[in-house]
């Protein structure tokens, strides 16, 4: 069987790209474009939106449209794209500092309003791109270039945030977990309303090199044994969890999309 | 057909006008003294097949008006001071961007929080300024209801010909104010959209310049696929920060203006023939200027007055040609440093005397105290 590679999606002459060794943003990028491929997916049907930071470069690789907006509102700009245009297939990526640091606002309500929209975050626990700064994922502790003797704030955790602001779907994976990655954005660009897919990821050049793990087979480990299954999560004691994460489908339903419930308001307002 | 005559404010003219000029799309968030305009649109859009959302504030909201437009749709919102504050980064992706659409920033007083339902006019710098970065962009001031409406076909039909966000400037007073106004038929008043590509797909490049200084602008999900940056890009919207394709794209983003300047540049002149003083006024402070020329007149004072309908580009050579027949300029606008009056200074030099009649109190300004300032 010929697997698919995504490749026509990828513009050519970009390669390598930006992205340092070890890094999960290129995991990501060749899981959704093989994802276009295996739907079948047509180049002029796709929007790759984007925000700002090692995530928000993504779009210089892709060969459908795409729209590189401002840090924190690639959601904002992709809902109006698919507001107006709802057969278009909306993508936007984004990092944890992107998606719920000063974006956060957008997020939750791109969540709540249900837009059908397939978000994907890669959430390293800090800016890759300005230095390893603590960004709203960095747990409590942890250490980063402006919390160099331990964070003393706590972090959010994204896919609960989205599974209770509204989203139809959500799931978390890491790229260690190549084939699930896959297989949950295809499912993510499948469902109709708001889905999530969080990519725990790597960034061994800045969170790792203050975390004791600079070497990125240390943090593909980390990440392999600390991403656990729902129900291996819940046996664990109450002090070990917060060193762990749960991994798979988090929230999966059918609430109708803004789009959907948008029709019916035309044709209330028509009749009255 | 006659059309029939209502009593609306300019808030309502401008939704109206919006919907003339084709706008299928607002994205805004509540803000006094602009609201009406957001609850027009909300009722029409769905009726005329458009989208109405109310976003999560104005940064979203201008966002998802720049992500519409490049989805095909005319669109636009609406705010006044503190929102049009926030929405000054997400205008810069429209501008770097070349993104069609439209902003109604109702001016009320300020600064800050300001007095909410009170108006001002102290925007007009950070209209032209207020985002980081070489760049320009088009604002118009109407002074009227029927103005409202008119001038909101004519900032969607400059936004879709110039490639570019066009910028209403009103205030409280012509938001609020309450005119007879009959809506034009539809063919009456010329609507323009922009220039679609004449290449063939492949060859398409979002940024590539016809002579004229516009590149022709696809949709998103036609045959066209095509990129666009907030990062400093080339013609195909992919980054690039090489120095000679940064200074390609900072001109291509000014020169436009520069060509097209006379077109862009609207005014309106009332008894300037024989003046000896002239009154440059623009939004709510035009009808008091004028019914203040008026008055000075029967005093033996022969005033006239320059309505500027375009503040940006800056109707240089227009003031330029008026000051110099009188012996005196006067600037009359609701904001403390004279905003206006500094580019007037620029223009006319110190060959004629300037002088500035600026109320800042979140009241409109009277004839009477034109008048007594002339
Ligand atoms: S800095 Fe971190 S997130 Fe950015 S490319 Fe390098 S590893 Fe990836």
């Amino acid at each position: 069987m010929l697997q698919e590679t995504g490749r026509k999606y990828l513009r050519s002459g970009v390669l390598p790209h930006m992205w340092c060794s070890g890094c999960g943003i290129g995991i990501m990028m060749g899981a959704l474009l093989r994802s276009f491929e295996e739907l079948e997916y047509k180049n002029k049907d796709i929007v790759v939106v984007t925000g700002i930071g090692c995530t928000g470069k993504l779009d210089d690789y892709v060969t459908t449209n795409a729209l590189h907006g401002t840090h924190g509102r690639a959601l904002a700009f992709a809902t109006g794209i698919k507001a107006f245009k709802p057969d278009l297939k909306v993508v936007v990526l984004m990092g944890d500092g992107d998606c719920v640091t000063i974006g956060g606002n957008h997020f939750i309500h791109a969540a709540r309003r249900n837009i059908d929209l397939t978000a994907i975050v890669v959430n390293n626990f800090n800016f890759g791109m300005t230095g390893g700064q603590a960004s709203g994922t960095t747990s409590g502790g942890k250490i980063t270039s402006t919390t160099l003797y331990g964070n003393p704030e706590n972090d959010i955790d994204i896919s609960a945030l989205a599974c209770v602001a509204g989203a139809n779907y959500v799931a978390r994976i890491t790229p260690y977990h190549g084939w699930e990655l896959k297989q949950y954005i295809k499912e993510g660009l499948m469902k109709k309303g708001f889905s999530l897919i969080e990519m725990i990821s790597p960034c061994p050049t800045n969170y790792g090199k203050y975390n004791k793990m600079e070497n990125p087979l240390q943090m593909l480990r980390w990440l392999k044994e600390k991403g656990v299954s729902s129900e291996d999560y819940a046996r664990l004691g109450e002090s070990e969890k917060d060193e762990y994460f749960v991994i798979g489908k988090l929230c999966d339903r059918d609430i109708p999309d803004f789009n959907t419930r948008y029709e019916e308001i035309r044709v209330r307002a028509l009749s009255s | 057909m006659k059309q029939e005559v209502r009593l609306i404010q300019g808030n309502e003219a401008i939704a109206e006008g919006a919907i003339y000029a084709g706008s299928r799309f607002y994205a805004g968030y509540p803000i006094t003294p602009s609201s009406e305009i957001m609850s027009e649109c909300a009722k029409i859009m769905p009726k005329v097949g458009g989208i109405f959302i109310q976003m999560e504030d104005e940064i979203g909201s201008i966002a998802a008006v720049v992500g519409a437009a490049l989805a095909g749709a005319k669109a636009f919102t609406a705010t006044s001071g503190p929102g049009f504050s926030l929405m000054q980064e997400n205008l810069g992706v429209a501008i770097a961007g070349e993104v069609p659409c439209v902003v109604v920033d109702v001016q009320r007083c300020g600064p800050s929080s300001g007095a909410a339902t009170k108006p001002g006019q102290a925007d007009v710098m950070q209209i032209r300024w207020g985002r980081h970065g070489d760049q320009s962009i088009i604002a118009l001031c109407p002074s009227t209801v029927a103005e409202c409406f008119l001038l909101t076909i004519q900032a969607f039909n400059f936004a879709e010909k110039f490639r570019t966000p066009v910028i209403l400037a009103t205030d409280e007073v012509v938001a609020h104010e309450r005119q007879n106004f009959a809506i034009p038929a539809p063919g009456d008043i010329p609507v323009v959209n922009r220039k679609p590509p004449t290449v063939s797909p492949e060859k398409y490049r979002p940024f590539d310049a016809e002579e004229d200084g516009i590149a022709p602008l696809a949709v998103y999900g036609s045959e066209y696929v095509f990129h666009i940056s907030s990062s400093m890009s080339g013609p195909d919207g992919v980054t690039n920060s090489k120095p000679d394709n940064i200074q390609w794209k900072v001109d291509q983003l000014n020169r436009k203006f520069e060509i097209h300047r006379n077109e862009i540049v609207l005014t309106k002149s009332y008894d300037t023939d024989d003046m000896d003083v002239l009154l440059i006024a623009y939004g709510a402070t035009t009808g008091a200027s004028r019914a203040a020329a008026l008055e000075a007149r029967k005093n033996g004072i022969k005033a006239g007055v320059l309505q500027l309908v375009t503040i940006w580009p800056f109707p240089d050579k227009e003031v330029e040609m008026l000051a110099k027949r009188v012996k005196s300029v006067m600037v009359v606008e609701m904001n403390y440093a004279g905003q206006v009056a500094g580019e007037v200074q620029k223009v006319i030099g110190s060959h004629v005397e300037l002088k500035r009649f600026n109320k800042y109190n979140g009241q409109n300004i009277s004839p009477r105290d034109i008048l007594a300032a002339l």
